[in-house]
Protein backbone atom coordinates (compact mmCIF):
# COMPACT_ATOMS: atom_id res chain seq x y z
CA UNK A 1 0.00 0.00 0.00
CA UNK A 2 1.80 3.26 -0.99
CA UNK A 3 -1.30 5.57 0.18
CA UNK A 4 -1.56 7.33 3.12
CA UNK A 5 -2.41 4.55 6.11
CA UNK A 6 -5.59 5.42 7.85
CA UNK A 7 -4.61 3.77 11.24
CA UNK A 8 -0.88 3.27 12.61
CA UNK A 9 0.01 1.31 15.49
CA UNK A 10 3.21 1.50 16.84
CA UNK A 11 4.60 -0.99 19.81
CA UNK A 12 1.49 -1.56 20.54
CA UNK A 13 1.28 -3.63 24.79
CA UNK A 14 -1.54 -3.96 26.36
CA UNK A 15 -1.37 -5.20 30.00
CA UNK A 16 -3.63 -6.29 33.11
CA UNK A 17 -2.08 -6.53 36.81
CA UNK A 18 -4.31 -8.85 38.12
CA UNK A 19 -4.42 -9.94 41.83
CA UNK A 20 -3.37 -13.68 40.67
CA UNK A 21 -0.31 -11.45 38.34
CA UNK A 22 0.41 -9.79 35.67
CA UNK A 23 -1.09 -10.88 32.11
CA UNK A 24 0.63 -9.26 29.42
CA UNK A 25 -2.21 -9.61 26.49
CA UNK A 26 -0.55 -7.50 23.51
CA UNK A 27 3.45 -7.27 23.50
CA UNK A 28 4.21 -4.96 21.40
CA UNK A 29 2.52 -5.03 17.83
CA UNK A 30 3.25 -2.57 15.12
CA UNK A 31 0.98 -2.53 11.87
CA UNK A 32 -0.30 0.29 9.09
CA UNK A 33 -3.81 -0.07 7.88
CA UNK A 34 -4.76 1.98 4.47
CA UNK A 35 -8.16 1.71 2.45
CA UNK A 36 -7.99 -2.21 2.72
CA UNK A 37 -8.39 -5.12 4.18
CA UNK A 38 -6.34 -6.45 7.09
CA UNK A 39 -6.53 -9.78 8.76
CA UNK A 40 -5.70 -11.06 12.27
CA UNK A 41 -5.99 -14.73 12.96
CA UNK A 42 -3.84 -16.45 15.49
CA UNK A 43 -4.36 -18.73 18.56
CA UNK A 44 -7.31 -18.58 21.20
CA UNK A 45 -5.80 -16.28 23.55
CA UNK A 46 -3.00 -14.41 21.12
CA UNK A 47 -4.33 -11.12 21.78
CA UNK A 48 -6.21 -9.91 18.85
CA UNK A 49 -9.25 -8.90 20.55
CA UNK A 50 -7.28 -6.81 22.85
CA UNK A 51 -5.35 -5.59 20.05
CA UNK A 52 -8.75 -4.08 18.16
CA UNK A 53 -10.58 -2.93 21.83
CA UNK A 54 -7.22 -1.12 22.73
CA UNK A 55 -7.15 0.77 19.07
CA UNK A 56 -10.78 1.93 19.94
CA UNK A 57 -10.22 2.74 23.49
CA UNK A 58 -12.34 0.15 25.03
CA UNK A 59 -9.41 -2.06 26.82
CA UNK A 60 -11.39 -2.98 29.91
CA UNK A 61 -10.50 -1.55 33.53
CA UNK A 62 -7.86 -1.82 34.76
CA UNK A 63 -5.84 -2.72 31.65
CA UNK A 64 -3.05 -0.74 30.55
CA UNK A 65 -2.08 0.66 26.98
CA UNK A 66 1.33 1.64 25.82
CA UNK A 67 1.80 2.54 22.73
CA UNK A 68 4.86 4.76 20.73
CA UNK A 69 2.17 5.82 18.08
CA UNK A 70 -1.56 4.99 18.29
CA UNK A 71 -2.80 7.49 14.96
CA UNK A 72 -6.25 7.53 13.33
CA UNK A 73 -6.15 9.26 10.39
CA UNK A 74 -3.33 11.83 12.31
CA UNK A 75 -5.89 12.13 15.53
CA UNK A 76 -3.63 10.98 18.42
CA UNK A 77 -5.92 8.22 20.02
CA UNK A 78 -3.66 8.07 23.10
CA UNK A 79 -3.83 11.35 23.52
CA UNK A 80 -7.34 12.03 22.43
CA UNK A 81 -10.09 13.22 25.19
CA UNK A 82 -12.72 10.75 25.86
CA UNK A 83 -15.17 12.83 24.33
CA UNK A 84 -13.28 12.65 20.63
CA UNK A 85 -12.73 9.69 21.40
CA UNK A 86 -16.78 8.66 21.79
CA UNK A 87 -17.42 11.05 18.92
CA UNK A 88 -15.22 8.39 16.70
CA UNK A 89 -16.60 5.62 17.88
CA UNK A 90 -19.58 4.37 16.32
CA UNK A 91 -19.19 7.06 13.88
CA UNK A 92 -15.93 7.01 11.69
CA UNK A 93 -14.36 3.89 13.27
CA UNK A 94 -16.77 1.35 14.26
CA UNK A 95 -16.09 -2.30 15.77
CA UNK A 96 -18.30 -5.44 15.47
CA UNK A 97 -17.75 -7.05 18.61
CA UNK A 98 -16.93 -10.57 19.04
CA UNK A 99 -20.04 -11.72 21.62
CA UNK A 100 -22.31 -9.79 19.81
CA UNK A 101 -25.44 -10.76 21.87
CA UNK A 102 -23.66 -9.42 24.76
CA UNK A 103 -22.08 -6.36 23.92
CA UNK A 104 -25.59 -5.05 22.69
CA UNK A 105 -28.90 -3.35 25.13
CA UNK A 106 -30.12 -5.90 26.71
CA UNK A 107 -33.47 -4.21 27.30
CA UNK A 108 -33.39 -2.42 24.02
CA UNK A 109 -34.81 -4.10 20.23
CA UNK A 110 -32.30 -4.54 18.11
CA UNK A 111 -34.33 -2.11 15.86
CA UNK A 112 -34.47 0.64 18.42
CA UNK A 113 -30.38 0.15 18.82
CA UNK A 114 -29.75 0.68 15.35
CA UNK A 115 -32.17 3.74 15.11
CA UNK A 116 -30.44 4.94 17.88
CA UNK A 117 -27.41 4.84 16.67
CA UNK A 118 -28.10 6.38 13.44
CA UNK A 119 -29.77 9.41 14.86
CA UNK A 120 -26.78 10.22 16.77
CA UNK A 121 -24.30 10.58 14.28
CA UNK A 122 -26.64 11.92 11.16
CA UNK A 123 -29.13 14.40 11.33
CA UNK A 124 -31.77 12.23 9.68
CA UNK A 125 -35.50 11.99 11.04
CA UNK A 126 -37.14 8.50 13.07
CA UNK A 127 -38.57 7.53 9.77
CA UNK A 128 -35.44 7.59 7.81
CA UNK A 129 -33.60 6.20 10.37
CA UNK A 130 -35.92 3.08 10.57
CA UNK A 131 -36.07 2.47 6.54
CA UNK A 132 -32.10 2.72 6.96
CA UNK A 133 -32.24 -0.16 9.45
CA UNK A 134 -34.42 -2.17 8.07
CA UNK A 135 -32.28 -1.75 4.77
CA UNK A 136 -29.31 -2.91 6.16
CA UNK A 137 -31.02 -5.92 8.39
CA UNK A 138 -32.26 -6.84 4.91
CA UNK A 139 -28.72 -6.58 3.41
CA UNK A 140 -27.28 -8.77 5.57
CA UNK A 141 -29.60 -11.41 4.49
CA UNK A 142 -32.27 -11.41 7.54
CA UNK A 143 -35.17 -13.11 6.84
CA UNK A 144 -37.55 -11.54 8.05
CA UNK A 145 -36.34 -7.94 8.76
CA UNK A 146 -39.22 -6.53 10.13
CA UNK A 147 -39.55 -9.19 12.92
CA UNK A 148 -35.69 -9.19 13.62
CA UNK A 149 -36.22 -5.20 13.98
CA UNK A 150 -38.52 -6.03 16.84
CA UNK A 151 -36.46 -8.72 18.80
CA UNK A 152 -34.69 -8.09 22.07
CA UNK A 153 -30.86 -9.29 21.69
CA UNK A 154 -31.80 -12.55 23.65
CA UNK A 155 -34.73 -13.33 21.57
CA UNK A 156 -32.28 -13.47 17.90
CA UNK A 157 -30.27 -16.86 17.06
CA UNK A 158 -26.78 -16.80 17.22
CA UNK A 159 -26.45 -16.09 13.73
CA UNK A 160 -29.17 -13.75 13.87
CA UNK A 161 -27.34 -11.58 16.60
CA UNK A 162 -24.40 -11.21 14.56
CA UNK A 163 -25.79 -9.84 11.67
CA UNK A 164 -27.66 -7.22 13.47
CA UNK A 165 -24.73 -6.66 14.67
CA UNK A 166 -22.36 -5.92 11.39
CA UNK A 167 -25.79 -4.09 10.14
CA UNK A 168 -25.69 -1.68 13.24
CA UNK A 169 -21.86 -0.83 12.53
CA UNK A 170 -22.68 -0.20 9.10
CA UNK A 171 -25.52 2.12 9.54
CA UNK A 172 -23.33 5.20 10.45
CA UNK A 173 -21.11 4.34 7.01
CA UNK A 174 -17.51 4.47 9.24
CA UNK A 175 -14.17 5.15 7.89
CA UNK A 176 -12.59 2.32 9.65
CA UNK A 177 -14.39 -1.16 10.84
CA UNK A 178 -13.05 -3.38 13.39
CA UNK A 179 -14.89 -6.64 12.85
CA UNK A 180 -13.90 -8.99 15.86
CA UNK A 181 -14.70 -12.94 14.30
CA UNK A 182 -17.85 -11.28 12.60
CA UNK A 183 -18.84 -14.12 10.78
CA UNK A 184 -18.01 -17.35 13.04
CA UNK A 185 -21.78 -18.13 13.73
CA UNK A 186 -22.72 -18.39 9.84
CA UNK A 187 -22.62 -21.12 7.43
CA UNK A 188 -20.87 -20.60 4.59
CA UNK A 189 -23.15 -19.61 2.07
CA UNK A 190 -24.66 -16.48 4.49
CA UNK A 191 -21.18 -15.76 5.27
CA UNK A 192 -20.46 -14.81 1.54
CA UNK A 193 -22.75 -12.52 1.23
CA UNK A 194 -21.76 -10.95 4.36
CA UNK A 195 -18.12 -10.34 3.05
CA UNK A 196 -19.93 -9.26 -0.34
CA UNK A 197 -21.16 -6.03 1.48
CA UNK A 198 -17.69 -5.95 3.49
CA UNK A 199 -15.44 -6.25 0.17
CA UNK A 200 -17.83 -3.66 -1.79
CA UNK A 201 -17.69 -1.14 1.00
CA UNK A 202 -13.71 -1.43 0.66
CA UNK A 203 -13.80 -1.13 -3.00
CA UNK A 204 -16.20 1.45 -3.36
CA UNK A 205 -16.16 3.59 -0.30
CA UNK A 206 -12.80 3.20 0.77
CA UNK A 207 -13.54 2.05 3.82
CA UNK A 208 -10.41 0.39 6.23
CA UNK A 209 -11.49 -2.89 7.48
CA UNK A 210 -9.24 -5.06 10.40
CA UNK A 211 -10.87 -8.80 9.78
CA UNK A 212 -10.33 -10.46 13.30
CA UNK A 213 -11.09 -14.22 12.74
CA UNK A 214 -9.17 -17.61 13.78
CA UNK A 215 -10.07 -19.16 10.35
CA UNK A 216 -7.32 -19.08 8.32
CA UNK A 217 -8.34 -20.07 5.40
CA UNK A 218 -11.34 -17.57 5.27
CA UNK A 219 -9.14 -14.50 5.71
CA UNK A 220 -6.24 -15.62 3.86
CA UNK A 221 -8.63 -15.91 0.89
CA UNK A 222 -10.55 -12.31 1.49
CA UNK A 223 -7.55 -9.87 2.78
CA UNK A 224 -5.34 -8.24 1.48
CA UNK A 225 -2.73 -8.65 4.13
CA UNK A 226 -2.68 -11.00 6.84
CA UNK A 227 -0.89 -10.77 10.16
CA UNK A 228 -0.31 -14.17 12.45
CA UNK A 229 -0.54 -13.37 15.91
CA UNK A 230 0.43 -15.95 18.82
CA UNK A 231 1.14 -14.87 22.51
CA UNK A 232 0.70 -11.10 22.12
CA UNK A 233 2.83 -10.47 19.56
CA UNK A 234 2.79 -10.79 15.47
CA UNK A 235 4.63 -13.79 14.61
CA UNK A 236 4.24 -13.47 10.59
CA UNK A 237 2.52 -11.13 7.91
CA UNK A 238 1.10 -12.89 4.50
CA UNK A 239 0.40 -11.53 1.41
CA UNK A 240 -3.24 -12.85 0.40
CA UNK A 241 -3.84 -16.23 -0.45
CA UNK A 242 0.07 -17.18 -0.12
CA UNK A 243 -0.96 -19.77 2.60
CA UNK A 244 2.00 -22.10 0.94
CA UNK A 245 4.27 -19.67 1.77
CA UNK A 246 3.84 -19.21 5.49
CA UNK A 247 7.36 -19.58 6.83
CA UNK A 248 6.04 -20.12 11.28
CA UNK A 249 5.54 -23.60 12.13
CA UNK A 250 2.30 -22.49 13.86
CA UNK A 251 0.77 -21.11 10.78
CA UNK A 252 2.24 -24.26 8.80
CA UNK A 253 0.48 -26.33 10.79
CA UNK A 254 -2.31 -25.28 11.26
CA UNK A 255 -3.76 -26.28 8.07
CA UNK A 256 -3.08 -30.04 8.69
CA UNK A 257 -5.71 -29.75 12.11
CA UNK A 258 -8.95 -29.27 10.01
CA UNK A 259 -11.19 -31.68 9.51
CA UNK A 260 -12.37 -32.36 5.80
CA UNK A 261 -15.60 -33.33 4.39
CA UNK A 262 -13.85 -35.67 2.13
CA UNK A 263 -12.36 -37.50 5.34
CA UNK A 264 -9.59 -37.21 7.92
CA UNK A 265 -7.81 -38.97 10.21
CA UNK A 266 -8.68 -40.26 13.60
CA UNK A 267 -7.39 -38.45 16.16
CA UNK A 268 -6.83 -35.08 14.19
CA UNK A 269 -3.24 -33.89 14.15
CA UNK A 270 -2.62 -30.96 16.96
CA UNK A 271 0.36 -28.68 17.31
CA UNK A 272 3.12 -29.34 18.91
CA UNK A 273 3.31 -25.57 20.65
CA UNK A 274 7.32 -24.87 21.51
CA UNK A 275 7.95 -22.34 24.22
CA UNK A 276 10.10 -20.52 22.05
CA UNK A 277 7.08 -18.97 19.90
CA UNK A 278 6.23 -17.21 22.77
CA UNK A 279 9.43 -15.84 23.86
CA UNK B 1 -31.34 -42.90 24.68
CA UNK B 2 -32.86 -39.44 23.66
CA UNK B 3 -36.31 -39.62 21.62
CA UNK B 4 -38.00 -36.64 20.67
CA UNK B 5 -41.52 -36.88 19.30
CA UNK B 6 -43.38 -34.29 17.37
CA UNK B 7 -41.95 -31.64 19.14
CA UNK B 8 -43.51 -28.13 18.67
CA UNK B 9 -42.15 -25.24 19.85
CA UNK B 10 -43.57 -21.43 19.61
CA UNK B 11 -42.63 -18.41 20.49
CA UNK B 12 -44.15 -14.69 20.77
CA UNK B 13 -47.89 -14.10 19.60
CA UNK B 14 -49.54 -11.92 16.91
CA UNK B 15 -47.41 -10.39 14.36
CA UNK B 16 -43.95 -11.84 16.38
CA UNK B 17 -45.32 -15.25 16.72
CA UNK B 18 -43.28 -17.82 15.16
CA UNK B 19 -42.72 -21.46 15.25
CA UNK B 20 -39.76 -22.21 15.89
CA UNK B 21 -39.77 -25.85 15.66
CA UNK B 22 -42.12 -27.24 13.78
CA UNK B 23 -43.40 -30.95 14.69
CA UNK B 24 -39.60 -32.91 14.84
CA UNK B 25 -38.94 -36.01 15.40
CA UNK B 26 -36.14 -38.09 16.14
CA UNK B 27 -33.82 -40.49 18.02
CA UNK B 28 -30.39 -40.39 19.56
CA UNK B 29 -28.75 -44.14 20.31
CA UNK B 30 -26.83 -44.24 23.64
CA UNK B 31 -23.11 -43.88 22.85
CA UNK B 32 -23.81 -42.10 19.57
CA UNK B 33 -22.80 -38.60 18.30
CA UNK B 34 -25.68 -37.11 16.41
CA UNK B 35 -25.51 -34.09 14.36
CA UNK B 36 -27.64 -31.26 13.83
CA UNK B 37 -27.47 -28.49 10.97
CA UNK B 38 -29.28 -26.34 8.92
CA UNK B 39 -28.99 -22.32 8.40
CA UNK B 40 -28.90 -19.48 11.03
CA UNK B 41 -32.70 -19.47 12.54
CA UNK B 42 -33.65 -22.78 11.38
CA UNK B 43 -34.01 -23.86 15.44
CA UNK B 44 -31.22 -25.92 15.92
CA UNK B 45 -30.50 -24.45 19.51
CA UNK B 46 -34.24 -24.07 20.60
CA UNK B 47 -34.10 -27.62 20.30
CA UNK B 48 -31.56 -28.52 22.58
CA UNK B 49 -32.53 -25.67 24.96
CA UNK B 50 -35.97 -27.58 25.33
CA UNK B 51 -34.03 -30.83 25.89
CA UNK B 52 -32.60 -28.75 28.84
CA UNK B 53 -36.36 -27.75 29.66
CA UNK B 54 -35.35 -23.91 28.94
CA UNK B 55 -37.15 -23.74 25.45
CA UNK B 56 -41.67 -23.70 25.85
CA UNK B 57 -43.22 -26.71 24.38
CA UNK B 58 -45.94 -26.44 22.59
CA UNK B 59 -46.48 -29.89 21.65
CA UNK B 60 -44.80 -33.00 21.28
CA UNK B 61 -42.39 -34.96 23.96
CA UNK B 62 -38.78 -35.56 25.04
CA UNK B 63 -37.91 -38.82 26.60
CA UNK B 64 -34.28 -39.88 28.30
CA UNK B 65 -33.60 -43.40 28.46
CA UNK B 66 -37.47 -44.35 28.02
CA UNK B 67 -38.80 -41.71 30.45
CA UNK B 68 -40.32 -38.57 29.84
CA UNK B 69 -38.52 -35.81 31.16
CA UNK B 70 -40.26 -34.30 33.97
CA UNK B 71 -41.07 -29.87 34.74
CA UNK B 72 -39.16 -29.16 36.27
CA UNK B 73 -35.83 -31.29 34.84
CA UNK B 74 -34.10 -31.76 38.78
CA UNK B 75 -31.26 -32.80 39.95
CA UNK B 76 -31.16 -36.10 38.44
CA UNK B 77 -31.28 -35.28 34.93
CA UNK B 78 -28.49 -32.50 35.01
CA UNK B 79 -26.75 -35.40 36.40
CA UNK B 80 -27.25 -37.18 33.03
CA UNK B 81 -27.67 -34.18 30.15
CA UNK B 82 -24.77 -31.06 30.63
CA UNK B 83 -25.41 -28.13 27.76
CA UNK B 84 -22.83 -25.88 26.29
CA UNK B 85 -24.74 -23.44 25.43
CA UNK B 86 -24.03 -21.07 21.83
CA UNK B 87 -23.09 -17.45 23.46
CA UNK B 88 -20.61 -18.94 26.24
CA UNK B 89 -20.34 -15.25 27.87
CA UNK B 90 -24.58 -15.53 28.78
CA UNK B 91 -23.98 -18.68 30.33
CA UNK B 92 -21.01 -18.09 32.78
CA UNK B 93 -22.06 -15.91 35.88
CA UNK B 94 -20.53 -12.93 35.35
CA UNK B 95 -19.32 -12.66 39.37
CA UNK B 96 -17.93 -16.00 39.72
CA UNK B 97 -14.62 -16.89 39.25
CA UNK B 98 -13.84 -19.99 36.57
CA UNK B 99 -13.04 -21.55 39.79
CA UNK B 100 -16.56 -21.16 41.39
CA UNK B 101 -18.14 -21.91 37.77
CA UNK B 102 -16.62 -25.40 37.99
CA UNK B 103 -16.79 -26.45 41.43
CA UNK B 104 -20.62 -25.68 41.87
CA UNK B 105 -21.79 -28.36 40.04
CA UNK B 106 -18.98 -30.89 42.31
CA UNK B 107 -20.81 -29.42 45.10
CA UNK B 108 -24.42 -29.64 44.43
CA UNK B 109 -24.07 -33.30 43.13
CA UNK B 110 -21.75 -34.16 46.54
CA UNK B 111 -18.55 -34.91 44.39
CA UNK B 112 -15.20 -35.39 45.67
CA UNK B 113 -11.48 -34.24 44.73
CA UNK B 114 -12.73 -30.70 43.44
CA UNK B 115 -9.43 -29.36 43.26
CA UNK B 116 -7.84 -32.60 41.44
CA UNK B 117 -10.94 -32.20 38.66
CA UNK B 118 -11.12 -28.47 38.38
CA UNK B 119 -7.59 -28.69 37.62
CA UNK B 120 -7.91 -31.74 35.26
CA UNK B 121 -11.11 -30.26 33.54
CA UNK B 122 -9.08 -27.27 32.96
CA UNK B 123 -5.95 -28.68 31.23
CA UNK B 124 -8.13 -31.11 29.09
CA UNK B 125 -9.70 -27.79 27.21
CA UNK B 126 -5.99 -26.63 27.36
CA UNK B 127 -6.33 -23.95 29.80
CA UNK B 128 -3.36 -23.91 32.51
CA UNK B 129 -4.04 -23.26 36.40
CA UNK B 130 -3.17 -19.55 35.36
CA UNK B 131 -6.65 -19.63 34.70
CA UNK B 132 -8.27 -20.98 37.43
CA UNK B 133 -9.05 -17.70 39.51
CA UNK B 134 -9.93 -15.52 36.78
CA UNK B 135 -13.59 -13.60 35.81
CA UNK B 136 -15.52 -14.39 32.87
CA UNK B 137 -14.60 -11.37 31.41
CA UNK B 138 -10.75 -11.78 31.86
CA UNK B 139 -10.80 -14.31 29.41
CA UNK B 140 -10.68 -14.47 25.41
CA UNK B 141 -14.10 -15.60 23.34
CA UNK B 142 -12.26 -18.94 22.46
CA UNK B 143 -11.15 -19.26 26.64
CA UNK B 144 -14.53 -18.75 28.13
CA UNK B 145 -15.73 -21.59 25.18
CA UNK B 146 -13.91 -23.50 26.58
CA UNK B 147 -14.52 -22.88 29.97
CA UNK B 148 -18.20 -23.57 29.15
CA UNK B 149 -16.89 -27.27 27.55
CA UNK B 150 -15.24 -27.94 31.29
CA UNK B 151 -17.64 -26.85 32.93
CA UNK B 152 -20.22 -29.60 31.01
CA UNK B 153 -18.08 -32.20 31.43
CA UNK B 154 -16.89 -31.61 34.55
CA UNK B 155 -19.71 -34.08 36.07
CA UNK B 156 -19.24 -36.75 33.65
CA UNK B 157 -22.79 -36.68 32.45
CA UNK B 158 -23.98 -39.34 30.07
CA UNK B 159 -25.33 -36.73 27.76
CA UNK B 160 -23.78 -33.42 26.44
CA UNK B 161 -25.43 -30.97 24.16
CA UNK B 162 -22.95 -29.29 22.44
CA UNK B 163 -23.90 -25.78 21.03
CA UNK B 164 -21.28 -24.65 18.32
CA UNK B 165 -18.53 -26.00 20.78
CA UNK B 166 -15.56 -24.88 18.71
CA UNK B 167 -16.72 -21.80 16.58
CA UNK B 168 -14.21 -19.62 18.48
CA UNK B 169 -11.87 -21.88 18.36
CA UNK B 170 -8.35 -21.61 16.33
CA UNK B 171 -8.31 -25.14 14.17
CA UNK B 172 -5.27 -25.82 16.68
CA UNK B 173 -7.46 -25.98 19.63
CA UNK B 174 -10.48 -27.33 17.99
CA UNK B 175 -8.73 -30.39 16.37
CA UNK B 176 -7.53 -31.04 20.33
CA UNK B 177 -10.86 -30.02 21.78
CA UNK B 178 -12.93 -32.50 19.21
CA UNK B 179 -10.37 -35.66 20.03
CA UNK B 180 -11.26 -34.87 23.63
CA UNK B 181 -15.35 -35.24 22.49
CA UNK B 182 -14.60 -38.33 20.72
CA UNK B 183 -12.08 -40.26 23.04
CA UNK B 184 -14.82 -39.40 25.67
CA UNK B 185 -17.21 -40.97 23.77
CA UNK B 186 -15.47 -44.33 22.59
CA UNK B 187 -13.79 -44.80 26.34
CA UNK B 188 -16.75 -43.77 28.09
CA UNK B 189 -19.81 -44.24 25.72
CA UNK B 190 -20.43 -40.52 26.14
CA UNK B 191 -23.65 -39.39 24.29
CA UNK B 192 -23.77 -36.34 22.08
CA UNK B 193 -25.64 -34.08 19.58
CA UNK B 194 -23.59 -31.53 18.05
CA UNK B 195 -24.54 -28.39 16.34
CA UNK B 196 -22.16 -26.63 13.94
CA UNK B 197 -22.51 -24.58 11.07
CA UNK B 198 -19.28 -26.57 9.80
CA UNK B 199 -20.14 -29.34 7.79
CA UNK B 200 -16.74 -30.65 7.88
CA UNK B 201 -16.86 -30.47 11.72
CA UNK B 202 -19.96 -32.57 12.09
CA UNK B 203 -19.16 -35.71 9.33
CA UNK B 204 -15.97 -35.90 11.15
CA UNK B 205 -17.45 -36.46 14.90
CA UNK B 206 -20.74 -37.87 13.87
CA UNK B 207 -22.12 -40.55 11.32
CA UNK B 208 -25.80 -40.17 12.02
CA UNK B 209 -27.06 -36.13 11.02
CA UNK B 210 -30.03 -34.39 10.97
CA UNK B 211 -30.26 -31.01 8.47
CA UNK B 212 -32.89 -28.65 9.63
CA UNK B 213 -34.60 -25.85 7.55
CA UNK B 214 -36.98 -23.68 9.42
CA UNK B 215 -37.73 -25.39 12.45
CA UNK B 216 -38.57 -29.45 10.33
CA UNK B 217 -36.43 -31.93 9.04
CA UNK B 218 -35.01 -31.32 5.52
CA UNK B 219 -33.51 -34.70 5.86
CA UNK B 220 -31.91 -37.17 7.66
CA UNK B 221 -28.88 -38.53 6.09
CA UNK B 222 -25.26 -39.50 7.23
CA UNK B 223 -21.32 -38.88 6.95
CA UNK B 224 -20.80 -40.52 3.79
CA UNK B 225 -23.64 -39.65 1.64
CA UNK B 226 -22.30 -36.20 2.62
CA UNK B 227 -18.77 -37.51 1.60
CA UNK B 228 -19.96 -38.72 -1.40
CA UNK B 229 -21.67 -35.47 -1.82
CA UNK B 230 -25.10 -37.13 -2.31
CA UNK B 231 -27.35 -35.99 -0.05
CA UNK B 232 -31.23 -36.11 -1.21
CA UNK B 233 -32.38 -32.72 -0.17
CA UNK B 234 -31.95 -29.96 -2.66
CA UNK B 235 -30.86 -28.00 0.85
CA UNK B 236 -28.15 -29.87 1.83
CA UNK B 237 -26.52 -29.80 -1.47
CA UNK B 238 -27.03 -26.34 -1.53
CA UNK B 239 -24.84 -26.29 1.67
CA UNK B 240 -22.16 -28.46 0.57
CA UNK B 241 -22.00 -26.44 -2.70
CA UNK B 242 -21.68 -23.42 -1.32
CA UNK B 243 -18.46 -25.22 0.64
CA UNK B 244 -17.32 -25.64 -2.52
CA UNK B 245 -17.96 -22.48 -3.42
CA UNK B 246 -16.06 -21.12 -0.71
CA UNK B 247 -13.08 -23.28 -1.88
CA UNK B 248 -13.96 -22.13 -5.54
CA UNK B 249 -14.21 -18.15 -4.49
CA UNK B 250 -10.57 -18.57 -2.69
CA UNK B 251 -9.40 -19.65 -6.38
CA UNK B 252 -11.14 -16.60 -7.88
CA UNK B 253 -9.74 -13.68 -5.43
CA UNK B 254 -6.53 -14.28 -7.38
CA UNK B 255 -8.00 -12.92 -10.47
CA UNK B 256 -9.40 -9.23 -10.09
CA UNK B 257 -11.39 -8.57 -7.35
CA UNK B 258 -14.34 -6.17 -8.39
CA UNK B 259 -17.08 -8.86 -8.69
CA UNK B 260 -19.18 -5.91 -7.18
CA UNK B 261 -20.84 -3.69 -9.03
CA UNK B 262 -20.26 0.06 -9.35
CA UNK B 263 -23.11 1.38 -7.53
CA UNK B 264 -21.74 3.53 -4.50
CA UNK B 265 -24.33 2.96 -2.25
CA UNK B 266 -23.02 -0.14 0.00
CA UNK B 267 -26.97 -1.18 0.05
CA UNK B 268 -27.34 -1.26 -3.39
CA UNK B 269 -24.66 -3.06 -4.10
CA UNK B 270 -25.42 -5.89 -1.91
CA UNK B 271 -28.72 -6.31 -3.46
CA UNK B 272 -27.02 -6.37 -6.81
CA UNK B 273 -24.86 -9.28 -5.69
CA UNK B 274 -27.87 -10.87 -4.21
CA UNK B 275 -28.75 -11.75 -7.56
CA UNK B 276 -25.56 -11.80 -8.98
CA UNK B 277 -24.52 -14.52 -6.25
CA UNK B 278 -26.82 -16.75 -7.04
CA UNK B 279 -26.61 -17.04 -10.56
CA UNK B 280 -23.21 -17.17 -10.52
CA UNK B 281 -22.47 -19.85 -7.97
CA UNK B 282 -20.64 -22.36 -8.98
CA UNK B 283 -22.83 -25.87 -9.75
CA UNK B 284 -21.39 -28.54 -8.36
CA UNK B 285 -21.02 -31.42 -11.49
N1 LIG C 1 -9.87 -8.25 31.23
C1 LIG C 1 -8.81 -9.05 31.19
N2 LIG C 1 -8.02 -9.23 32.27
C2 LIG C 1 -6.96 -10.05 32.23
N3 LIG C 1 -6.59 -10.78 31.14
C3 LIG C 1 -7.32 -10.66 30.05
C4 LIG C 1 -8.46 -9.80 30.00
N4 LIG C 1 -9.01 -9.89 28.76
C5 LIG C 1 -8.25 -10.76 28.08
N5 LIG C 1 -7.23 -11.22 28.84
C6 LIG C 1 -6.19 -12.18 28.43
O1 LIG C 1 -5.45 -11.60 27.38
C7 LIG C 1 -5.10 -12.57 26.39
C8 LIG C 1 -5.53 -12.07 25.03
O2 LIG C 1 -6.96 -12.02 24.98
P1 LIG C 1 -7.76 -11.69 23.65
O3 LIG C 1 -9.19 -11.59 24.02
O4 LIG C 1 -7.14 -10.55 22.96
O5 LIG C 1 -7.50 -13.04 22.81
P2 LIG C 1 -7.99 -13.40 21.34
O6 LIG C 1 -6.79 -13.51 20.47
O7 LIG C 1 -9.06 -12.48 20.91
O8 LIG C 1 -8.55 -14.89 21.56
P3 LIG C 1 -9.91 -15.60 21.04
O9 LIG C 1 -9.64 -16.05 19.65
O10 LIG C 1 -10.04 -16.79 21.96
O11 LIG C 1 -11.03 -14.63 21.18
C9 LIG C 1 -5.77 -13.87 26.82
O12 LIG C 1 -4.82 -14.75 27.35
C10 LIG C 1 -6.77 -13.46 27.88
O13 LIG C 1 -6.88 -14.44 28.89
N1 LIG D 1 -36.68 -16.33 23.45
C1 LIG D 1 -37.09 -16.19 22.18
N2 LIG D 1 -38.08 -15.33 21.86
C2 LIG D 1 -38.50 -15.17 20.59
N3 LIG D 1 -37.99 -15.84 19.56
C3 LIG D 1 -37.02 -16.73 19.80
C4 LIG D 1 -36.50 -16.94 21.11
N4 LIG D 1 -35.52 -17.88 21.05
C5 LIG D 1 -35.42 -18.22 19.75
N5 LIG D 1 -36.32 -17.54 18.99
C6 LIG D 1 -36.52 -17.64 17.54
O1 LIG D 1 -36.53 -19.00 17.15
C7 LIG D 1 -35.92 -19.16 15.86
C8 LIG D 1 -34.88 -20.26 15.95
O2 LIG D 1 -33.80 -19.81 16.74
P1 LIG D 1 -32.56 -20.74 17.11
O3 LIG D 1 -31.74 -19.97 18.07
O4 LIG D 1 -33.03 -22.07 17.52
O5 LIG D 1 -31.83 -20.86 15.69
P2 LIG D 1 -30.48 -21.63 15.32
O6 LIG D 1 -30.82 -22.69 14.33
O7 LIG D 1 -29.77 -22.04 16.54
O8 LIG D 1 -29.69 -20.49 14.53
P3 LIG D 1 -28.14 -20.02 14.62
O9 LIG D 1 -27.39 -20.97 13.74
O10 LIG D 1 -28.16 -18.64 14.02
O11 LIG D 1 -27.71 -20.04 16.04
C9 LIG D 1 -35.38 -17.79 15.49
O12 LIG D 1 -36.27 -17.19 14.59
C10 LIG D 1 -35.35 -17.02 16.79
O13 LIG D 1 -35.54 -15.63 16.62
MG1 LIG E 1 -11.09 -12.65 20.69
MG1 LIG F 1 -28.06 -21.34 17.50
Amino acid sequence: MTQRSLLEVEDLRVRFHLRTGLVEAVRGVSFKVGKERLGIVGESGSGKSQTARALLGLTPPPGEVLANRLTFDGIDLLAASRRTLRALRGGRMAMVMQDPKYSLNPVMTLGAQMVETYLAHTRAGIREAKEKALAMLEAVRLRDPERVFSLYPHEASGGMGQRAMIAMMLITDPDFLIADEPTSALDVTVQQEVLRILDALVDERGMGLIFISHDLRLVSSFCDRVLVMYGGKVMEELATGNLSDAQHPYTRGLMNCLPAISGSAHPLPTLERDPEWAR
Amino acid sequence: MIDIKDLSIVFGSGRLRVEAVKGLDFHVEEGEAFGLVGESGSGKSTVLRAICGLAPIARGSISINGNKVTEPRGRQFYSTVQMVFQDPYGSLHPRQTIDRILSEPLSIHGQRDQDLRIVAALEEVGLGPAYRFRYPHQLSGGQRQRVAIARALILNPKIVLLDEPTSALDASVQAEILNLLERLRTERGLTYILVSHDLAVVTHLCRRLLVMRNGEMAELTDSSTLRRGQPASAYTRELIRATQGFARAKALSAVPRRICGKAADPLNSAEHMHSGGKNTRPRSP
